[in-house]
C-alpha cells in the first residue's frame, strides 16, 4: 500500500512484514486485535443463541420462553449484541486502523491489555447479574425501574475499557505521525475509524454521566433520579453508540470495496466531507427516542431529530452513492464496460467480502435508513414509538448493516492477522446471502408488525393472560411468524459464520497470507491506458434514482397513514 | 485502505454533483414537512405537561372516578366524563379507570404513572406516547370512530408488563 514505513534508528516494537500488502504489523497490536476479535465473536455467538430463542417466543404460534425468561434474555441479548459484540469488534478495528494501516506501533500494549480486561470484566458482570435474575430492566434500564448495583457497575467498567481503547487509537495515530511512520493524509478507512472514535468519545462520556448517578441511586446514595433527565442522558449514549457503528461500518464498507474489487474513492473530498457531517450532526439523533416524551418542545424535537436539517442523513446519502460508484468505476476499468450494468453482472459475487458488502448496504440503506428517517420524523413517530417497527429499524442497521459488514471483514482478517488459511470457503461464500435473507424476513416481519401496533419488548399480544384482549389486528400473527422464520434463517447464517471462523482459526493451516481475496484470484491491475480514460458511474446513478423514488414513496405513504388515523391528537 | 495522493481536494464529477444536489434537496423536503404538518396537520404530538407527585395525581384520579363513575367491568370502574379534562392513571400493571367517551368530542387526557415508566398505546388506532412518573402528559384526543379500543402498555414495566392492557369505549 502507498504508505511507506520510514526506518527508525531505535525501534520500540517488533514488526513483521505482511507478504501481500507489504504493511508492517506490530506483533503486540496483532495480539490485541486477535484478543478483541475473538471476544467479539464469542459474544456474538452467545447473543445470537439468545436472539433465536427470542424470535421463537415472539412467533406466538411457538411462544417458546416463559415471560420472565423472555424479558431476561431481551436484556442480555441487547447488551451482548449492541455493546459487547460490536464494541469488542470496533476495538479490534481501531487497533487495526491505527497501527497496521499506518505501519505504526501500538504505543502502550499494557493499556490495551487493561482496556481489554475492563471490557471483559464488565461484560461478564452484566451477563452474570442479568442471567441471575437481578436486572430484568432491559438494555435501556429506564429509571425508576431498578437493577442490582453490579449491573450499572458492569456497564461503567465496560465503558471505561472502551474509552481507554479509543484514547489509544488517537495516541497511536499521534505517535505514528511524530515518529514519521506515515506522511500526508491518512487513508479514508482510517479517517472513517477516526470519525467513529470521535463519536465514541462523547458517547461514552454521556453514558458515564447517565450510568454513574444510576449506580449511586441503586446503592441508595441518591434518593431520586428524574426519569426524564435519565432518558435524555441515556439516549445521549444509546443512540450515538449506534452511530459509532455506523461510522465504523462505512469505514469497513470502503475497506471491503478496496479488498474485493480494488475500488478507490472517486472523490476523497466528498467522502471525507460525509464523515465530517457525521461528526458534527449525528449525536443529535439521541432525540429520536424522546419524540413523544412529555416535556420537550416541538422546536427542540424538530431540530434535533432531523440532525439539523438532515445533514447527517446527507452524509449517509453521499456514502450510499460513492461506495457503489467506486466499485463500478473499478470494475469498468477492469474491462466490464458494456451497458449500464455489465460491471454488476460480472462483479465477484462469490467473494464473501463482496457479498457481505452488497447485502449489508441494501439492508442498511433501503430498509434501515428509510425506516429510520420515517420513525425519526416528529409526528410520524406517534405511529411507531415503542412498536416492533423500532427493532425492525435497528436490526436493519445494526445487524443487517453493521454486523454483516463486520462478518465480511472478519474473513479477511483470518489470513492477514490470524495468519491461518480460511477453511470452508464455499460456506463462507453462501453465508452473507443466508444471513441477509434471514435478516430481511425478520426486519420485514418486525416492520409490518410495528405498523399494526405490535409493541416491542412484549411477551405476547395474542397470548397475554391480561383481563382484556389487545385488539391487535389478526394479520400481525402472520408478520410475527415471518419474523420468526427470518430469525431461524438468520441464526443458521450466524452459525455458518461462527463455524467458518472457528474451524479456520482452530484447524486452518498456519501460513502467511498469499492474496487479498479469499475465493477468487486478486483482480489484475487495470491497463494504464484505461486508467486515464474518464469513467462515469452511470449504473450507480440509476440505482440511486430508484432508491430515491422508493424513499419518497414510503415516506409519503406514512404521512398519508398518519393523516388517516381515526383519532385526532394534538 | 490506501493513502490518497497528496492533492485530493478536487472538484466533483458531473454525476456526483447531481446526486449531491438531489440528496440535499430531499433532505430539505424532509425537514420542511415537520413544520408544515404542525401548521396544517390534525395529528400532532402534544406538548402540554405539568408536574405532579404520585400521591397528588392518584388523588385527582380518584376524585375524577368518584364524580363520573357509571359502572364497573372486571373490577375496574367505568367512567363517562363530559368533554374536557379526563384522567388516566398508569401503574404496574393496570390502566385505571376504563374511559367511556363520545365520538367526535374532544377530551384533554391527563396521563401519568405512579410507579415506573409506561407506554400509552391506543389500538387499533395505533398512536403511542411515553408516560413518566412525576410528569403529567396532557394529550388532546378526538375519537372519530366508535367502538372498543385497547390501551397497550408499550414501555417495559417489569415482568407483568404484558398483562397491562386497558380499555377505552367510544359511543356514538
Amino acid at each position: 500500500m502507498a504508505t511507506q514505513a520510514i526506518p527508525l534508528g531505535e525501534e520500540k516494537a517488533i514488526f513483521r512484514v505482511c507478504p501481500v500488502t507489504r504493511l508492517r504489523v506490530d506483533l503486540a497490536a496483532e495480539r490485541m486485535i486477535i484478543a478483541n476479535a475473538t471476544a467479539a465473536v464469542v459474544f456474538l455467538l452467545v447473543g445470537g443463541i439468545m436472539g433465536l430463542l427470542l424470535a421463537l417466543t415472539r412467533w406466538e404460534a411457538i411462544h417458546l420462553l416463559p415471560a420472565t425468561w423472555y424479558y431476561r434474555l431481551v436484556t442480555a441479548h441487547g447488551f451482548n449484541m449492541l455493546v459487547a459484540w460490536i464494541v469488542f469488534f470496533e476495538a479490534a478495528g481501531l487497533y487495526f486502523g491505527s497501527t497496521v494501516l499506518l505501519n505504526a506501533r501500538l504505543v502502550s500494549p499494557r493499556a490495551a491489555q487493561a482496556a481489554f480486561a475492563l471490557m471483559l470484566l464488565g461484560a461478564l458482570l452484566v451477563n452474570a447479574i442479568v442471567l441471575a435474575g437481578h436486572a430484568d430492566v432491559m438494555f435501556t434500564a429506564y429509571v425508576p425501574l431498578k437493577a442490582h448495583p453490579l449491573f450499572y457497575l458492569g456497564i461503567i467498567l465496560f465503558a471505561l475499557g472502551a474509552l481507554t481503547a479509543v484514547v489509544l487509537f488517537f495516541a497511536n495515530i499521534f505517535v505514528a505521525r511524530l515518529e514519521g511512520r506515515y506522511t500526508g493524509s491518512v487513508p479514508l478507512v482510517v479517517f472513517g475509524l477516526a470519525t467513529a472514535a470521535i463519536i465514541a468519545t462523547y458517547t461514552l462520556l454521556s453514558g458515564a454521566i447517565a450510568f454513574i448517578p444510576a449506580f449511586f441511586w441503586s446503592l441508595g446514595w441518591l434518593r431520586t433520579y428524574d426519569p426524564g433527565f435519565y432518558r435524555n442522558l441515556f439516549w445521549g449514549f444509546g443512540h450515538p453508540a449506534q452511530q459509532i457503528n455506523l461510522a465504523a461500518m462505512v469505514a469497513v464498507w470502503y475497506a471491503l470495496a478496496a479488498i474485493t474489487v480494488g475500488a478507490t474513492p472517486i472523490n476523497e473530498k466528498l467522502c471525507r466531507l460525509a464523515f465530517v457531517l457525521y461528526i458534527l450532526f449525528i449525536n443529535l439523533g439521541a432525540a429520536h427516542h424522546l419524540l413523544v416524551d412529555p416535556g420537550l418542545s416541538f422546536a427542540w424535537k424538530m431540530f434535533n431529530t432531523s440532525y439539523a436539517m438532515y445533514l447527517a442523513v446527507l452524509g449517509s446519502l453521499i456514502h450510499a452513492f460513492s461506495i457503489p460508484a467506486a466499485v463500478e468505476v473499478a470494475l469498468r476499468r477492469q474491462g466490464y464496460q458494456r451497458g449500464l450494468f455489465e460491471w454488476l453482472r460480472r462483479a465477484p459475487w462469490q467473494e464473501p467480502g463482496f457479498a457481505a458488502l452488497v447485502v449489508s448496504m441494501i439492508l442498511f440503506g433501503w430498509l434501515g435508513g428509510v425506516s429510520g428517517v420515517i420513525i425519526g420524523t416528529e409526528q410520524l413517530n406517534m405511529q411507531f414509538h415503542n412498536t416492533l417497527a423500532v427493532p425492525g429499524h435497528f436490526h436493519a442497521t445494526v445487524v443487517g448493516g453493521t454486523t454483516l459488514a463486520f462478518m465480511g471483514l472478519t474473513y479477511y482478517l483470518i489470513p492477514l492477522i490470524f495468519r491461518r488459511e480460511l477453511r470452508l470457503k464455499r460456506l463462507a461464500t453462501w453465508q452473507p446471502y443466508v444471513f441477509g435473507l434471514g435478516m430481511l424476513l425478520l426486519i420485514l416481519g418486525f416492520l409490518f408488525s410495528g405498523t399494526l401496533g405490535v409493541p416491542r419488548r412484549h411477551w405476547g399480544v395474542f397470548t397475554t393472560p391480561a383481563i382484556f384482549s389487545s385488539l391487535i389486528p389478526e394479520p400481525a400473527r402472520l408478520s410475527l411468524a415471518l419474523a420468526g422464520i427470518g430469525g431461524i434463517i438468520a441464526a443458521i447464517g450466524g452459525a455458518m459464520f461462527v463455524l467458518v471462523v472457528l474451524s479456520s482459526v482452530l484447524t486452518g493451516a498456519a501460513q502467511e497470507a498469499r492474496s487479498l481475496r479469499l475465493v477468487l484470484a486478486d483482480p489484475a491491475d487495470p491497463p494504464e491506458a484505461t486508467e486515464i480514460a474518464h469513467v462515469e458511474p452511470r449504473g450507480t446513478f440509476l440505482i440511486m434514482l430508484a432508491f430515491l423514488a422508493f424513499f419518497i414513496l414510503v415516506y409519503s405513504r406514512n404521512w398519508w397513514l398518519l393523516g388517516a388515523r381515526g383519532w385526532l391528537v394534538h | 485502505m490506501v493513502a490518497p495522493p497528496r492533492v485530493w481536494w478536487r472538484p466533483l464529477d458531473r454525476l456526483e454533483r447531481t446526486w449531491l444536489l438531489l440528496a440535499f434537496g430531499w433532505c430539505l423536503v424532509l425537514f420542511a414537512m415537520m413544520p408544515i404538518w404542525l401548521a396544517f396537520g390534525r395529528h400532532n404530538v402534544p406538548a402540554t405537561i405539568y408536574r405532579a407527585s404520585a400521591a397528588q395525581f392518584r388523588q385527582r384520579v380518584e376524585e375524577f372516578v368518584q364524580k363520573y363513575q357509571v359502572g364497573t367491568e372486571k373490577g375496574i370502574p367505568i367512567v363517562e366524563p363530559p368533554p374536557g379534562d379526563v384522567y388516566l392513571l398508569a401503574r404496574q400493571w393496570q390502566w385505571y379507570p376504563i374511559l367511556k367517551l363520545k365520538k367526535g368530542q374532544t377530551y384533554r387526557l391527563h396521563i401519568s404513572s405512579i410507579d415506573v415508566q409506561h407506554g400509552f398505546s391506543i389500538q387499533p388506532a395505533n398512536l403511542s406516547f411515553q408516560i413518566l412518573p412525576e410528569y403529567v402528559y396532557v394529550i388532546t384526543l378526538t375519537p372519530l370512530e366508535s367502538g372498543e379500543f385497547s390501551i397497550i402498555c408499550n414501555e417495559f414495566c417489569y415482568i407483568g408488563h404484558h398483562v397491562m392492557i386497558g380499555r377505552i369505549l367510544v359511543t356514538d
